[in-house]
């Protein structure tokens, strides 16, 4: 008797029937459909096009300038993101309400506006890029660059609420104990950010392969040298082939799905490891 | 396969529903949906016509007189809707189901491409009116800095060292093909030989420094970025940067050889035969070869194609060589394939620049 009150207290939301069919049903229109399609498109190319087309010369340098620039701002936006949540949750100061919203304009500024801006800025007569003796904007910096700051928020966002959760007391209790402000960072303090911060920086790289809009007004998309994965994508579309454009993006998919799976991977090893030492 | 799973997708779901909802309701819904249709259609009659970027201040002084003349001659109150995008993807989404009536696009390859998975679009539209389809013409110019500082005045001089080029990438943009082709056509007049032809085109892209992905997109490098000594433009969207920036800080060169850029027309049958609206879609393409039209079309700087209007608009159109596709290149689908597919001409080019 007791059980089956227990059980029916745990759901807070009634009617598991209809919110799991509407989630199911959801979920296939705009995720599981439109992905599919893009599998069955591909699938008009033959595969030794395939193979012609994703061992070429300019599709591998676009993946390779793609995944750096793509790898480089995430990882700087690991540690900026830090920084900047860091300050905003432990610190009083005047401005910091107006610095929180901030970091959540890129994400409602279109990426185009934010692209020319950049690139107004950055070029060689901007305000800030003449005062640089190389060259900022056109080049990989240039994207890197675009990236960003488009990506910027997703780290903040998501070590925020974390880091506000992190209670004092176990700063306190290191420093009792003899820690010094590095050790209590790494043992203390780093292992509750963690897991956070690779979602963080995960969903930053997984956004940084696949941003077009603001990178294509400052890469300068020449040919084997600034031009972004994304973009070949638009240039086979405006060449009416449907199936290449399908294909590369069937290739950038399975990387962000190889990567996404993997982040997932060593994070649940870290929740483990946690878990462990608690 | 794609097209056929989405297409059956609907006509499984009507027939799904139609087992629990009462088949009278539907019926009633029906009808109720096609006499809004129908006392819509009654109310006025709308066009839409789907076109490419630098034609958006054109239809729009079009749209107004066509309107104002088939109330006179007909007492239809028409309305005329105006899409504007790069050309390629205005015809994707033409492709894709955009009900299109007519379509006035920046080349003739991107309404061939129409027909792609579905005939939306008789073979023979370009014989269907005068000139080719093609009421006006245009054509590749270049816009310098004011005074002509770096002295370019043909398309030699954009090679001389120091000289950077700005245009657009032609496997994204339209606009960026005919620049292209511009160039070629100087260099086979010149060089004769198509290798020699090659090398100056190559020469050229070895002087741009970006490749922006749309005309508008390069015109904005040049203008307010100040990137590079000289941008190879259409030559409306070269006097309307002229306009915009009060004419003191550019200057249009003409130079001595260059490529007729020829933008058709087209009606797309089967969206004006579900509609019912050939006749005025027909009537709209046929006005843009009158007088007056012809008069709006010049003075938004696209040529007009009636020779005695042209001449009226001397001053503004200088006199120069037009090379027609068909003259070199042999017609559009050939040119796409030979110089912008993936492996041709072009990335040859960009592969030897970066050797």
């Amino acid at each position: 008797m007791q059980r089956t009150l227990s059980k029916k207290t745990v759901r807070i939301i009634p009617g598991f029937s209809i919110t799991l069919g509407f989630t199911l049903t959801y979920i296939s229109i705009i995720v599981l459909i439109p992905l599919f399609c893009l599998f069955i498109y591909s699938t008009e190319l033959s595969l030794a096009n395939w193979i012609k087309l994703i061992t070429g010369k300019q599709f591998l340098i676009a993946l390779s300038l793609s995944l750096t620039t793509a790898l480089t701002s995430a990882l700087l936006n690991a540690f900026i993101g830090l920084l900047f949540a860091w300050v905003i949750v432990r610190y009083r100061f005047l401005g910091r309400k107006i610095i929180d919203t901030c970091i959540d304009m890129p994400f409602a500024l279109p990426t185009a506006v934010a692209g020319i801006a950049l690139t107004a800025i950055y070029a060689k007569n901007g305000p800030i890029g003449q005062l640089f003796s190389i060259k900022i904007a056109y080049t990989p910096i240039g994207i890197t660059l675009a990236l960003l700051f488009v990506t910027l928020p997703f780290v903040v966002r998501t070590l925020q609420p974390v880091i506000e959760d992190l209670p004092h007391e176990l700063e306190e209790a290191a420093k009792i104990l003899g820690a010094t402000p590095r050790q209590t960072f790494i043992y203390v303090i780093l292992p509750a950010i963690l897991p956070a911060w690779l979602t963080g920086f995960t969903l930053a790289f997984a956004r940084g392969i696949g941003e077009y809009g603001s990178v294509v007004f400052i890469a300068g998309n020449i040919p084997f040298k600034t031009e972004i994965l994304p973009l070949l994508i638009v240039s086979k579309l405006d060449q009416y082939a449907y199936e290449a454009a399908s294909a590369i993006g069937i290739c950038m998919l399975i990387i962000a799905f190889i990567l996404l799976f993997i982040m997932n991977l060593i994070q649940r090893r870290l929740n483990r490891a946690i878990v462990k030492v608690r | 396969m794609a097209q056929i799973l989405i297409k059956k997708w609907p006509r499984r779901l009507i027939s799904l529903s139609g087992s629990w909802l009462d088949k009278a309701l539907l019926l009633k819904i029906g009808i109720i949906f096609s006499a809004i249709i129908y006392i819509n259609n009654a109310w006025s009659i709308e066009l839409l016509n789907v076109s490419y970027d630098p034609t958006r201040e054109l239809y729009k002084s079009y749209n107004q007189a066509f309107i104002k003349h088939w109330q006179n001659q007909t007492g239809e109150a028409l309305t005329i809707k105006n899409s504007h995008g790069g050309s390629g993807k205005q015809a994707r989404s033409v492709i894709d189901g955009l009900q299109a009536d007519v379509v006035t696009l920046a080349l003739a390859g991107d309404i061939d491409a129409l027909n792609r998975y579905q005939p939306l679009i008789d073979q023979n539209w370009q014989s269907k009116l005068p000139n080719n389809s093609t009421p006006y013409t245009s054509t590749i110019v270049f816009l310098v800095r004011k005074g002509n500082p770096k002295q370019i005045k043909d398309w030699d001089d954009l090679v001389k060292p120091g000289i950077e080029v700005i245009t657009p990438n032609p496997k994204t943009s339209g606009g960026a093909r005919w620049n292209f082709l511009a160039a070629f056509a100087y260099a086979k007049s010149h060089y004769v030989s198509d290798e020699k032809a090659l090398q100056f085109v190559t020469e050229i892209y070895r002087h741009a420094p970006i490749l922006d992905t749309g005309a508008r997109g390069a015109t904005i490098s040049f203008v307010q970025r100040e990137l590079g000594d000289v941008l190879l433009a259409w030559e409306n969207e070269a006097y309307l940067a002229l306009n915009e920036q009060g004419g003191d800080e550019l200057t249009i060169i003409t130079p001595s050889v260059s490529i007729l850029a020829q933008p058709p027309v087209a009606i797309v049958d089967k969206v004006v035969d579900a509609k019912g609206t050939r006749k005025q879609a027909q009537a709209y393409l046929d006005y843009l070869y009158s007088d007056e039209a012809q008069q709006i079309i010049a003075k938004n700087y696209y040529r007009p194609t009636n020779p005695v209007i042209l001449a009226q608009y001397a001053e503004q159109f200088p006199k120069l060589r037009l090379v027609t596709i068909d003259e070199y290149f042999g017609g559009w689908q050939d040119v796409q394939k030979k110089y912008f597919d993936d492996g041709a001409i072009f990335d040859a080019i960009f592969e030897q620049i970066n050797e």
